[in-house]
């Protein structure tokens, strides 16, 4: 067989899960040596489509062809073997183990003693190769998201892995790192190395791809045509398959009275490390303080201590009252409500129906309540009618919550927490992994909050939803808030320099510095 | 070999029909009572003989019938105890402990004595029964701290307990309270006796012989009152979710740590009461070997009724029905077997409940093409 | 009171916690909990009995009960791992049916004197003061074996790549199953070593350290006892070693407390009433609860804690089993 111009062939590929069509006849193309961009919204396909060229998933028909050679993977060390490598969205590492254990594990090298040392240098060597600094020794639990994201990618480079599949790997990191990444990507190819780069961000595909291929739910929409001459606006149509409008609408209001505010507020992760280092902040009625920042930086620990699921220094007081260190019944009594960054694991209970999950916060007070029991019929006739009016889709309200999809769950979390009309709604990343329908409900019901006069708190780390929503952006940095912008003068640079380490006042002496050094004196 | 289909397990995405659950726990039953007369016959024992023997004990007459249902009294209250704490996910193993501490605690009204012995019958007995609620609440209340305040895995610290009452109660009853010498204590005063049917026979022949006793009324308000605490209270509303998961119920504002504590003594209560109505109605003494093991059958009964506190009641009723038997069915430890296995397959049977199992023709399996049936 | 007489006696009672836990240590290290140790050991100490009964050969006594062990676990391993049930209900019932078909398959066998684990001296090492005769004389075989055992444990998940894999798995699955790693294949494998190894601590009651079937009464309640060590050694087959020989001499030291009239110059209570023997008896339960309390501390204060994927079957993807 001569030697095929592409890396990797998928014909006519369809998935089927239960209920679910994740793939619908897909084709797709990776030539030798280029990037390929696979482009879609969240859920359209592309992860499950990438997960069947690694060997995880089967596909229900269709063939898959490596270097002009049809392949049946059963599992993933065949596409292993087949010079395949994923780089997962959620990082395959185990975080107990050093970065040199987790680069053999599965392979059968060493054969039975570890011998960890002289592996080391092998790591070592790669790292040189590729430019990928991490230090072999160290276990991954100590390593920033940058570096396990580096662990991942020297993992399958270690495998001689030639395609490489990239699961949005920029969602994680910061502006600086992103560059880094960039450049590591084109340095893989300039050696012979071919990549699937999966994003839904039209900005990088633009910035590194060479050819895209989009899909929306679950099937093709443009396939492999070369990025020259696409615009965003294109991408986008394809992507979502209209016009997208870029922001919601937004009503100019007057923020009121101070609800929350924050005084040197200190904390530990779970992990004993610091995570938030002397917060200062204040949210007004009416109005969305958006919270900016590459993630683990302090975001999740800010939203926990203020909701009280998490210990803490300082004060932090909600229409005056203290609520540092007091458990979340404080916080509830206060007119908390809060939009957990965890839907299924803190947000909601998987097993129990809607209509339990609706009165998780209201099952205290009258009249969900009656002396010491649950009124349940009244429970059921108002999750009915929170369904009605959140749109929730869903058999019954008897529905399990886990069968619900990311979307409609968030939705019945929003119905509740809005339902016990709080004061202060603390959102994190409310929009994460929905699609665009559910994106843009969700961020109306968030504005519907701010226009009814209830102080928000929206953690975030899409820069656009921030920009979209919020009356002033506070940006967060190893657990220090960088400045604080209001949002009409917000500008994109200098939110990128602050979420990587820059103060606010630093960043306009400077400019205010070579602004001045230009003038001649 | 390859067959010419395969078999797929695919994730349920529509509800359970609510007959299933039920179906699952009748079938691993049948299934259990078959693969243990295999066992039976492989061991040269005669299966067929000895479950018609199993039905004449139990269920033969009425004196049977009765029996049986004062074997399945004490097994309500400890089905029910394991089923409040595995509704909150915490493994209480120590319902034995409990029921021995519960009928420990109730004998003390009658030997210590906490009231004159000549007090009106519901004075005594109504102590009783709080004292062994109490007691077991008590032992209960020791887990449920070391869970609590410092995250100490409850299913082996329940375990120890249980070791631990016993030895406690051997105590008192080879020492102190010890009946000549014998390993028991005087039987009771009559005041101090669960009122039983047999106490009426003079005026209806018919109860002559029947020992069932007010316990089995007091397992039955038991039932209600648990039934109603978990799926009609506050409470229960919040052992449910709790239970199902933890860091919402944490996230709800839900006092997790108090919980664990009220909720393991709740169960301990429960236990204790069957070792007060188990010593006052049916021993009517404090003595070694209270129990068969009635703790951990109620594991069993509580896990095959499905967490539902009137199912506990009729799969009592059942596992009453194998200790009646199993005293005078050889080997002693068929009955134990029967249980293993019945439970093991209750919880292989749970794979239904969230898959769907589906048979799927290969049509050529070289080309690893498959098509749904 | 004979300090060399306690710790040779704890040495040979510890040896019994140590194969139980150290097994346990095994399955949980895989991410699979089982608290059947109990059962399995029962059927062990059942399977062993009988065997070196039936065939007079000790040997083939000690590989019944390893199989024994290691056939009833991989029930568990069968509901826990494909068929995804609780790790905990399962285990409990396991404990039921190792009782079960131990008691039901053991009827009789009470009285019985079948040929036993030979005891020997180390030659050598036997002849070093206090150590010697502590450790290396007139031990059972299994003892030296534990001995032996424990590092060659300790090496092998710390230190190969069988375990690097183990603990990948019990860490977390999903990286070990995309890196090419049978989890599955590893889970089964595991549960079945711990089960042999719990069958084994069962041999080592009735062929060995207290000679003899006597129906729930041979391992009453040590197989729970190996359980709570695992949690207190922290998942480490040296510190299950250290607490497994620490209880056996504990165990063994309280019991003697009993035997003088005089204990520090002082009338012993113990000797003149024994019923206060019962608050003797208690002291191993007590003590599991006490190492589990201590255990529980360190683990939070280090942040240490169980295998991540412990007690969680693994499902990969979407598509179930």
């Amino acid at each position: 067989m001569s030697e095929s111009p592409f890396a990797v062939e998928m014909n006519d590929v369809v998935i089927r899960f239960p209920g679910v069509l994740a793939n619908d006849h897909v084709n797709f193309t990776l030539r030798q040596g280029e990037i390929h961009a696979l482009l879609g919204e969240n859920g359209a396909g592309k992860s499950t489509l990438m997960n069947a060229l690694a060997g995880l998933y089967r596909p229900t028909s269709g063939t898959i062809k490596i270097k002009g050679e049809t392949v049946n993977f059963s599992s993933p060390k065949d596409a292993i073997a087949k010079g395949i490598g994923m780089v997962h969205q959620h990082f395959m590492l185990v975080p107990t183990q050093t970065v040199t254990e987790n680069i053999l594990l599965g392979l059968d090298q060493p054969r039975f003693f570890m011998r960890l040392k002289e592996y080391d240098q092998k790591v070592l060597a790669l790292q040189d190769q590729f430019g990928l600094r991490v230090d072999p020794t160290a276990k991954i639990w100590q390593l920033s998201v940058g570096e396990q994201q580096r662990v991942e990618i020297l993992k399958t480079l270690y495998r001689g892995a030639n395609i490489l599949i990239m699961d949005e790997p920029t969602a994680v990191l910061a502006p600086q790192e992103i560059d880094d990444l960039i450049e590591t990507m084109r340095s893989m190819v300039a050696q012979g190395k071919s990549i699937v780069f999966i994003s839904h961000k039209l900005q990088e595909v633009t910035a590194v791809a060479d050819r895209v291929t989009v899909l929306r739910k679950g099937k093709v929409t443009a396939e492999g045509v070369s990025i020259t001459g696409m615009t965003k606006r294109d991408l986008a149509q394809l992507m979502v398959g209209r016009d997208v409008v870029f922001s919601v609408a937004k009503k100019p209001q007057k923020p009121g009275d101070v609800v929350l505010s924050i005084r040197d507020v200190r904390a530990e992760n779970n992990k004993g490390v610091p995570a938030l280092r002397g917060v200062n902040l204040e949210v007004r009625q009416g109005e969305i303080l958006g919270i900016a920042g590459v993630s683990g930086n302090g975001q999740s620990e800010l939203a926990e201590v203020i909701t009280g699921m998490r210990p803490c220094q300082g004060s932090i007081l909600i229409n005056g009252e203290d609520v540092a260190n007091q458990p979340p019944i404080v916080s509830i009594r206060g007119g908390v409500a809060h939009v957990p960054e965890d839907r299924t694991h803190v947000g909601s209970a998987p097993n129990l129906s809607i209509t339990d999950n609706t009165i998780m916060k209201a099952y205290r007070e009258q009249p969900v309540a009656k002396g010491w029991s649950v009124d349940f019929t009244y429970a059921r006739e108002n999750a009915r009618n929170l369904k009605r009016a959140y749109e929730i889709l869903a058999p019954s309200v008897e529905t399990m919550a886990r069968k619900l999809s990311g979307g409609n769950l968030q939705k019945v979390i929003l119905a509740r927490e809005i339902s016990i009309e709080p004061r202060l709604m603390v959102a994190v990343q409310p929009t994460r992994g929905l699609d665009v329908g559910a994106i843009e409900a969700i961020q109306t019901l968030i504005l519907a909050q701010r226009e009814s006069g209830t102080a928000v708190l929206l953690v975030s780390e899409e820069l656009e939803e921030l920009l979209s929503l919020s009356d002033r952006i506070a940006v967060i940095y190893e657990g220090e808030i960088m400045g604080i912008v209001p949002n009409e003068n917000a500008d994109v640079e200098e939110l990128g320099l602050m979420m990587t380490g820059s103060h606010l006042e630093d960043i306009r002496k400077q400019k205010a510095a070579s602004d001045a050094g230009r003038v001649p004196s | 070999m390859k067959l010419p289909f395969t078999v797929m397990f695919e994730k349920r995405m529509d509800d359970v029909p609510k007959w299933l659950p039920a179906a699952t726990s009748i079938g691993s039953v049948v299934i259990a009572f078959i693969i243990s007369g295999i066992i039976l016959k492989l061991i040269g024992g005669q299966p067929m003989r000895v479950g018609k023997f199993f039905f004449e004990a139990t269920f033969g007459s009425w004196a049977a019938v009765s029996d049986t249902l004062v074997k399945a009294t004490p097994l309500i209250m400890v089905g029910l105890a394991c089923t409040i704490a595995f509704k909150m996910k915490l493994w209480n193993i120590g319902a034995e402990g409990q029921f021995y501490i519960g009928a420990f605690a109730a004998s003390l009204v009658v030997l210590i004595p906490m009231v004159p012995l000549d007090s009106p019958r519901f004075v005594i007995i109504g102590l009783m029964i709080i004292m062994g609620m109490i007691g077991g609440a008590a032992w209960g209340f020791i887990p449920g701290v070391l869970k609590g305040k410092f995250g100490v895995n409850e299913i082996i610290t329940t375990l120890m307990l249980n070791y631990i009452a016993i030895l406690w109660n051997n105590f008192w009853i080879f020492n102190k309270w010890s009946d000549a010498g014998f390993q028991m204590t005087p039987p009771f005063e009559k005041t101090a006796w669960l009122p039983r049917l047999a106490d009426y026979a003079r005026e209806y022949k018919a109860f002559s012989g029947i020992t069932l006793h007010l316990g089995v009324v007091i397992a039955l308000v038991a039932t209600v009152v648990v039934w109603w605490v978990l799926e009609r209270s506050r409470w229960g509303y919040e052992i449910k979710l709790t239970g199902d998961n933890k860091e919402a119920a944490r996230y709800a504002g839900i006092n997790i740590v108090r919980n664990i504590i009220l909720v393991m003594m709740f169960s301990g209560a429960l236990a204790g009461l069957a070792g007060m109505s188990e010593i006052s109605g049916v021993v009517h003494r404090l003595q070694e070997r209270i129990s068969p093991g009635y703790g951990f059958t109620g594991i069993i009964i509580a896990w095959l009724a499905k967490l539902n506190p009137f199912a506990v009641v009729l799969v009592s009723i059942l596992f009453g029905a194998l200790i009646v038997a199993g005293r005078e069915i050889q080997p002693s430890g068929l009955a134990q077997l029967l249980q293993g296995i019945i439970l093991f397959m209750v919880i292989s049977s749970d794979v239904l409940l969230r898959y769907k199992i589906r048979f799927i023709r290969l049509h050529s399996p070289a080309a690893g093409e498959v098509e749904v049936a | 009171m004979n300090l060399e007489i306690i710790l040779h006696a704890g040495l040979a009672t510890g040896t019994i916690l140590l194969f139980a836990a150290i097994g346990e240590v095994f399955s949980e290290r895989a991410g699979v909990l089982n608290l059947g140790v109990e059962g399995m050991m029962l059927l062990g100490a059942m399977a062993g009995f009988s065997t070196s009964l039936a065939t007079g050969n000790v040997w083939l006594g000690l590989l019944a009960a390893i199989i024994a062990g290691g056939i009833l676990s991989l029930a568990h391993g069968l509901v826990t791992i494909h068929f995804q049930a609780d790790q905990v209900v399962s285990g409990l019932s396991l404990t039921f049916l190792g009782t079960g078909l131990a008691l039901v398959l053991g009827e009789g066998l009470t009285g019985k004197n079948p040929p036993l684990v030979p005891s020997f001296n180390i030659p050598g090492l036997s002849a070093i003061p206090f150590i010697g005769p502590v450790f290396f004389t007139d031990h059972s075989l299994l003892v030296y074996v534990g001995y032996l055992f424990v590092p060659l444990a300790w090496y092998f998940i710390f230190r190969t790549r069988p375990g690097m894999h183990l603990r990948a798995v019990g860490e977390k699955p999903d990286a070990a199953d995309t890196m090419g790693v049978n989890v599955y294949g590893l889970r089964y494998l595991y549960v079945f070593v711990g089960g042999c190894l719990a069958g084994l601590a069962g041999a080592t009651i009735s062929l060995s350290v207290s000679p003899g079937w006597y129906s729930t009464q041979t391992t009453s309640g040590q197989g729970w006892i190996a359980v709570g060590l695992v949690i207190f050694a922290q998942w480490d087959p040296l510190r299950a070693a250290f607490g497994a020989y620490l209880f056996g001499a504990l165990r063994r030291g309280i019991l003697d407390l009993q035997g003088p009239a005089f204990l520090l110059g002082m009338k012993n209570p113990l000797y003149i009433n024994s019923n206060y023997g019962f608050f003797l008896q208690m002291t191993p339960y007590v003590l599991t609860i006490l190492a589990l309390v201590i255990g529980s501390r360190q683990a939070a204060r280090k942040r240490l804690g169980a295998p991540a994927a412990l007690g969680l079957p693994y499902i990969r993807g979407e598509r179930g089993l």
